[in-house]
C-alpha cells in the first residue's frame, strides 16, 4: 500500500442551513487514483472547493503530506498558497482556461511561482538578464513536453478558447500538471467528451500517475473512466462516505446501489444500470 | 418607406428635446432671470435629426457593407508572425525623434506635440493598470496630481526636476499601494468608484490644505529642467547656461525643444517598460487574472501582490509624468487634475484599443492633438469631444486597434 | 441637541434627493450591468427643466403654487424622462453586449456632451430662482438658543420621495412590468426567449430612471435655488457612491445609501469641516467596502467554481 497523501478528517462544510459536507473522512495516496463517485448534489465538487482552499470547511481537518517531507494544514490555508506551497492542483468541471491567451501562454502562467523568482520579481527579467532567459526557456520546454503528451503542439500559438472542447478539457490537465503537483484534483474530466477522447483520457491519466507518481483525486460520472482507472473509489451521498474500497467492491455494494436508484435491497438491478456501473 | 418612418420619429423625439432645452433660454438681465423664447429652434433642430437620420438610415447598406470589408470588430489573435506593429512603432518613434529638426517644428508644433505625448504616456501608464490587469481605474489624475505636487513643493525646498522625478514616480506608486491595498479584492465596478472618489479626495485636499499645497492658487514658479545641470536660460551667475556652452545664441525655443525631448523620452521608457513587462511572466499573470481570476488562484497565483504590483506600476508612470507637467507648465493648480483629466485619460486607453501601444497613441492625438487646433471654439470643442468618444464607441466597441499579440510563440516560422 | 436635529433634517433631505437619483444608477447597473455616468447629467437637464417650467408657467399667469408645482412637477417628469429614453436609444443600446467599458467611455462622453451643450445653450452663468416654498415648523420653542425648523419644502421634498419610492416598489414587485424587468435583470437571453421585449423593457428601465432624477432635479431647484450645468457631476457621484454604499442593484439599498451620504453630508459639514464633506463622504464608503465588499444591502457575490 502506498503511503498516505491526502488525509481528510471529519470534514464538514454547511451554507447556512444546508449540510453539503456531513463528517467525511477518507484518505487519498500517492500514486494512487482515487475515484469519488455519487449522485448529483452528494457534495463533491464542494469537497474539492475544500481540499483546493476555494472554501473555508466548517469543521474537520485536511492534512496533506507530500512525499519529499512536510505537512501542510489545507483547511487553514489560503486558495492560492495551497496552490503555491502544497502544491495541489486542480481542473474544473466547467473549463476554466485563460480563453483569450495561447496554449502555450496558459502553460506558462501556471510556472508563475518559478518564473517570477526567476525573474526576480520583474527586474532580471526587465533587463533580460541570461538568468532569466534561462528559466523561460526551460519553462516552454517544459511546456513543449507536455503540448506532445496532449497532442497539442501544433495549436501551440492557438487562442486557448478556440480549441475544440477536447482538447481544452486535455490543455485544462496539463496546465494542472505545469504547476509541479503532488496531488490532482480533477472535477469530472470526462464530461462532454466523445468515447474515444475518454479512452484518451483514461490513458493520459493512468500516464500522469505512472510517470509523475503523484496521487489523483477524480471526480466523475462517466463510470467507465472511474471504474476502470480508479485504484479506490469513495462514494459520497448527501454529504456522507456511503461506501469506499476497490471499484470491484464498491460496484456490489447495496448502499451504493440505493443511492443511484432508490431501490429496495432485494430488488434486482435493472440491466442498464448494471451497465452503466461497468457490469458486464 | 422604413427608413422615412424611422427618421419622421427620429424627428419628432428630437422635436420634444428641444422644445424645454433650446425652445426657451434662460437670460441673464438686471432683473434676474429673464425666459426667452426661441421656438423657431425646435422645428429646426427636428428638421436637422430628421435630416440626419434619414441619411444614415438609406446609407446604411453601404455603411453595412464597407464595414465588413474593414478588420472586424471582434477580438482576434493574430496567428501569423506579422512584425508590422513593430515597424510601425519604430517609424513612429523615429518621426517623434527628428520632429524637432524639420521645417514643421516650430514652437507652435512642439508646444501641442509635449501635450501630445503628455498624454501618450499618460496613457500607457494607464494602459498598465486597465489594459494589461484589467483594474478599472476612474481616479488615475489624482496620481498625475500626486507627481507634480511632489515635486512642485520639493522644488521649493530647492530640489531639481531630475533629482525629483523618481520621487515624484515613488510617491505616487506609494499612494497607488495605500490606495490599492484595501481595495483591490473589490469587483471592477467598486474599484471604479473607490478611485474615483480617491480622485475627488486627493481634490479637495489639494484645494483646501491652503498652507502645504497653495489651495486653489497653486504652486508657481516651479523650476525648469536644465541640460546635463546647465540651465536653459538666457543668463545664469554662477552656471554655465545651455547656450553659453554651445556658444550658440539664447533662444527660448531651446528650452521646448528640450521639454519635448524628455516627455519623449519619459513616453519611450513607459512604452518599452509596458512592451517588455507584458511578456514577463508578471505580466502574464495579468493577462490570466483579467481572464479569470479564480483558475489564477488554482494555479498559485498571488492575486492581491499581483494586481498590486500592476496597480504600483502604472501609478508611478502618472507620478513621472505629473512631474514633467508640473516642470513644463512651471504652474501647478487644482484645476489641472480634475475628473475630466482620468475620464480622457481612459478614454485615450479604450478608444486606442484596450492594451494597443498604438492605438493609444492614435486616440492621444485624435482626443488631445486635435482639440487644440480648434482652441477658439471652446464649447464646440468639448461637446466635438464628448460625441466622439461617443461615436468612435459606436462605431468599433473594441477601440480603434484591437487585437492581442501572444507574448510568446512555439512554432515560430510556420505561421497560421 | 436643536442644532444635532437641525442637521438630521437637513440630511435627511438632502439624503431623500440622493436615494432618489441613485435609483436610477442601481436600476441601470442591475439590468445591463454598466454605470450610467450620464445620469446626474439627466438630473441637471430635470432641474433645468424645472426652472423653464417655472418661469414658462408664471408667464402663462398662474399663480397658484401648488397648481404651478403639479405642473412643473409633470413637465419635468415627462421631458426628463425623453432625455433619458434618447440617451439609452442613442449612445447605450448598440453597444450592449459588448465590450465592458465601451459603453462606460460612451456614458462619460454623453455626459460631457450633455453638460456641454446645456452650457452652450443656456449659459454657464448660475441660474437663481426665488424660493418657491417658504416657512415652515418651528420645533423648538422660542426659548431655545438654537431653533429648529422643519422647513415646508423639505417636509414635501421627504414625502415626495416616499411617495415615489412606494409606487416605484409597487411597480417594480406588483406591475407585469415590474417582473419583466427583474426578469430580464436575472437572465437576459432568457427573458427574451420567454417573449419578453428586452429592449423595450430596458428602454423602460432608464425612462423610470430618469423620472425619478427628473424629480430629483426639480427638488435641487427648489432646495438650493440655483442651477448650473456643472450641478450634475457631483449630485450625480455622490447617488453613484450612495449606490454602491447600499449595494449596488439592490433597490432598497440604493434608498438606504442615498440617505446615509446625505447624512454623512450634512452632519460632517455640522460639525467637522464643510470643505472635507467630499472626503467623509468617500472615506466611509472606502471603509464600508473594505468590510462588506457588496456593500450594505447587496448579495454577496457567489464564487461559482
Amino acid at each position: 500500500m502506498n503511503a498516505p497523501l491526502l488525509q481528510v478528517e471529519n470534514l464538514t462544510m454547511r451554507f447556512g442551513g444546508l449540510i453539503a459536507i456531513n463528517d467525511l473522512s477518507l484518505t487519498a495516496r500517492q500514486n494512487e487514483i482515487t475515484g469519488i463517485i455519487g449522485p448529483n448534489g452528494a457534495g463533491k465538487t464542494t469537497f474539492f472547493n475544500c481540499v483546493t482552499g476555494f472554501y473555508k470547511p466548517t469543521e474537520g481537518r485536511l492534512t496533506l503530506t507530500p512525499p519529499d517531507g512536510g505537512t501542510w494544514p489545507l483547511q487553514a490555508m489560503q486558495g492560492f498558497r495551497i496552490a503555491k506551497k502544497a502544491r495541489v492542483a486542480r481542473t474544473f468541471q466547467n473549463i476554466r482556461l485563460f480563453p483569450g491567451m495561447t496554449v502555450l501562454e496558459n502553460l506558462l502562467v501556471a510556472q508563475h511561482n518559478r518564473l517570477m523568482a526567476a525573474s526576480a520579481f520583474s527586474i532580471a527579467g526587465l533587463f533580460g538578464l541570461k538568468s532569466y532567459r534561462k528559466a523561460e526557456a526551460e519553462a516552454v520546454e517544459k511546456s513543449r513536453q507536455w503540448l506532445a503528451r496532449i497532442g497539442l503542439e501544433k495549436s501551440a500559438d492557438l487562442p486557448a478558447g478556440s480549441l475544440p472542447y477536447g482538447a481544452q478539457r486535455r490543455l485544462e490537465i496539463a496546465r494542472a500538471m505545469c504547476t509541479d503537483p503532488v496531488l490532482l484534483c480533477l472535477d469530472e474530466p470526462a464530461a462532454g467528451l466523445n468515447p474515444k477522447e475518454s479512452l484518451e483520457l483514461n490513458d493520459l491519466l493512468l500516464d500522469i500517475r505512472q510517470t509523475s507518481k503523484i496521487g489523483l483525486l477524480l471526480i466523475e460520472h462517466d463510470m467507465s473512466v472511474v471504474m476502470k482507472i480508479s485504484d479506490h473509489v469513495v462514494v459520497l451521498d448527501y454529504g456522507a462516505r456511503i461506501a469506499a474500497g476497490t471499484p470491484e467492491q464498491v460496484r456490489h455494494d447495496p448502499n451504493v446501489i440505493r443511492a443511484y436508484l432508490g431501490a429496495d435491497e432485494d430488488e434486482p438491478l435493472p440491466a442498464v444500470v448494471a451497465k452503466d456501473l461497468g457490469e458486464q | 418607406m422604413a427608413a422615412f418612418k424611422d427618421a419622421i420619429l427620429a424627428g419628432l423625439v428630437a422635436a420634444l428635446l428641444a422644445l424645454p432645452m433650446l425652445g426657451f433660454h434662460l437670460g441673464d438681465s438686471a432683473q434676474g432671470l429673464q425666459l426667452e423664447t426661441h421656438l423657431e429652434l425646435v422645428p429646426l433642430a427636428a428638421a436637422i435629426v430628421f435630416a440626419g437620420r434619414l441619411a444614415l438610415n438609406l446609407a446604411a447598406p453601404w455603411l453595412a457593407k464597407w464595414k465588413d470589408r474593414a478588420p472586424a470588430g471582434k477580438p482576434k489573435l493574430e496567428t501569423g508572425v506579422s512584425r508590422r506593429p513593430l515597424y510601425i512603432g519604430i517609424a513612429m518613434a523615429a518621426a517623434a525623434l527628428i520632429l524637432p529638426l524639420t521645417p514643421w517644428g516650430d514652437r507652435n508644433i512642439l508646444d501641442k506635440a509635449t501635450l501630445v505625448l503628455i498624454y501618450v504616456m499618460l496613457g500607457w501608464g494607464l494602459n498598465i493598470v486597465v489594459g494589461l490587469a484589467g483594474l478599472l481605474v476612474l481616479g488615475y489624475a489624482a496620481f498625475y496630481a500626486v507627481g507634480a505636487y511632489a515635486f512642485a513643493i520639493l522644488s521649493q525646498m530647492g530640489f531639481s526636476f531630475w533629482q525629483c522625478l523618481p520621487i515624484s514616480g515613488a510617491v505616487a506608486a506609494l499612494f497607488g499601494l495605500l490606495v490599492g491595498f484595501p481595495v483591490l479584492r473589490l469587483r471592477g465596478d467598486y474599484l471604479a468608484i473607490v478611485t474615483l472618489g480617491f480622485g475627488e479626495i486627493i481634490r479637495v485636499i489639494l484645494l483646501n490644505w491652503a498652507s502645504f499645497t497653495g489651495g486653489p492658487n497653486g504652486i508657481s514658479s516651479i523650476p525648469r529642467p536644465s541640460f546635463f545641470g546647465m540651465p536653459m536660460t538666457a543668463s545664469s551667475p554662477g552656471h554655465t547656461t545651455f547656450h553659453e556652452f554651445f556658444d550658440i545664441p539664447f533662444s527660448p525655443v531651446q528650452r521646448i525643444v528640450l521639454l519635448y525631448y524628455v516627455i519623449l523620452l519619459l513616453a519611450l521608457v513607459t512604452n518599452l517598460v509596458s512592451l517588455r513587462i507584458r511578456r514577463l511572466p508578471v505580466g502574464r499573470a495579468w493577462d490570466a487574472l483579467r481572464e479569470d481570476e479564480i483558475a489564477c488562484r488554482s494555479l498559485g497565483i498571488n492575486p492581491t501582490s499581483t494586481k498590486l504590483s500592476a496597480f504600483a506600476l502604472g501609478t508611478a508612470f502618472a507620478g513621472f509624468a505629473g512631474c514633467f507637467f508640473a516642470t513644463r507648465q512651471g504652474f501647478i493648480s487644482p484645476e489641472s487634475f480634475s475628473f475630466i483629466e482620468s475620464a480622457v485619460i481612459l478614454a485615450i486607453v479604450v478608444l486606442g484599443g484596450m492594451g494597443s501601444q498604438t492605438g493609444v497613441v492614435l486616440a492621444a492625438i485624435l482626443l488631445v492633438g486635435l482639440p487644440e487646433w480648434f482652441r477658439d471654439l471652446a464649447q464646440y470643442r468639448m461637446i466635438a469631444f464628448g460625441g466622439a468618444m461617443v461615436l468612435i464607441m459606436l462605431w468599433r466597441p473594441k477601440g480603434l486597434l484591437a487585437g492581442r499579440t501572444p507574448t510568446i510563440r512555439l512554432n515560430k516560422g510556420d505561421a497560421a | 441637541m436643536n442644532y444635532f436635529l437641525q442637521q438630521l433634517i437637513n440630511g435627511v433631505t438632502l439624503g431623500a434627493i440622493y436615494g432618489l437619483i441613485a435609483i436610477g444608477y442601481t436600476m441601470v447597473y442591475g439590468i445591463i450591468g454598466m454605470i450610467n455616468f450620464a445620469h446626474g447629467d439627466i438630473m441637471m437637464i430635470g432641474a433645468f427643466i424645472s426652472l423653464i417650467a417655472f418661469l414658462v408657467i408664471a408667464a402663462l399667469g398662474v399663480t397658484s403654487v401648488p397648481l404651478a408645482l403639479v405642473l412643473v412637477l409633470v413637465c419635468a417628469l415627462f421631458f426628463t424622462s425623453a432625455y433619458g429614453w434618447a440617451v439609452e436609444r442613442v449612445a447605450y443600446r448598440r453597444l450592449r453586449g459588448s465590450f465592458k467599458l465601451a459603453p462606460l467611455i460612451s456614458a462619460i462622453g454623453m455626459s460631457i456632451v450633455l453638460q456641454n451643450g446645456v452650457q452652450l445653450v443656456q449659459g454657464a452663468r448660475v441660474k437663481p430662482l426665488a424660493p418657491v416654498i417658504t416657512g415652515g415648523i418651528e420645533l423648538s420653542g422660542a426659548e431655545s438658543s438654537y431653533p429648529v425648523t422643519l422647513g415646508w419644502l423639505q417636509i414635501v421634498i421627504i414625502l415626495l420621495t416616499v411617495a415615489l419610492m412606494a409606487g416605484f416598489t409597487w411597480l417594480i414587485q406588483r406591475t407585469s412590468l415590474g417582473r419583466a424587468q427583474r426578469a430580464t435583470e436575472q437572465d437576459m437571453g432568457m427573458a427574451m426567449l420567454l417573449g419578453i421585449n428586452v429592449d423595450r423593457v430596458i428602454s423602460m428601465t432608464f425612462v423610470i430612471g430618469a423620472a425619478l432624477a427628473g424629480v430629483a432635479g426639480l427638488m435641487v431647484t427648489l432646495y438650493y435655488g440655483v442651477v448650473d450645468f456643472y450641478i450634475g457631476f457631483n449630485a450625480g457621484m455622490k447617488a453613484f457612491t450612495a449606490a454602491v454604499l447600499g449595494g449596488i442593484g439592490s433597490l432598497p439599498g440604493a434608498m438606504l445609501g442615498g440617505l446615509l451620504i446625505g447624512l454623512i453630508e450634512a452632519l460632517w459639514s455640522g460639525y467637522g469641516s464643510i470643505e472635507y464633506k467630499d472626503v467623509a463622504v468617500f472615506a466611509v464608503l472606502i471603509l464600508v467596502l473594505m468590510f462588506r465588499p457588496s456593500g450594505l444591502l447587496g448579495k454577496p457575490e457567489v464564487e461559482k467554481v
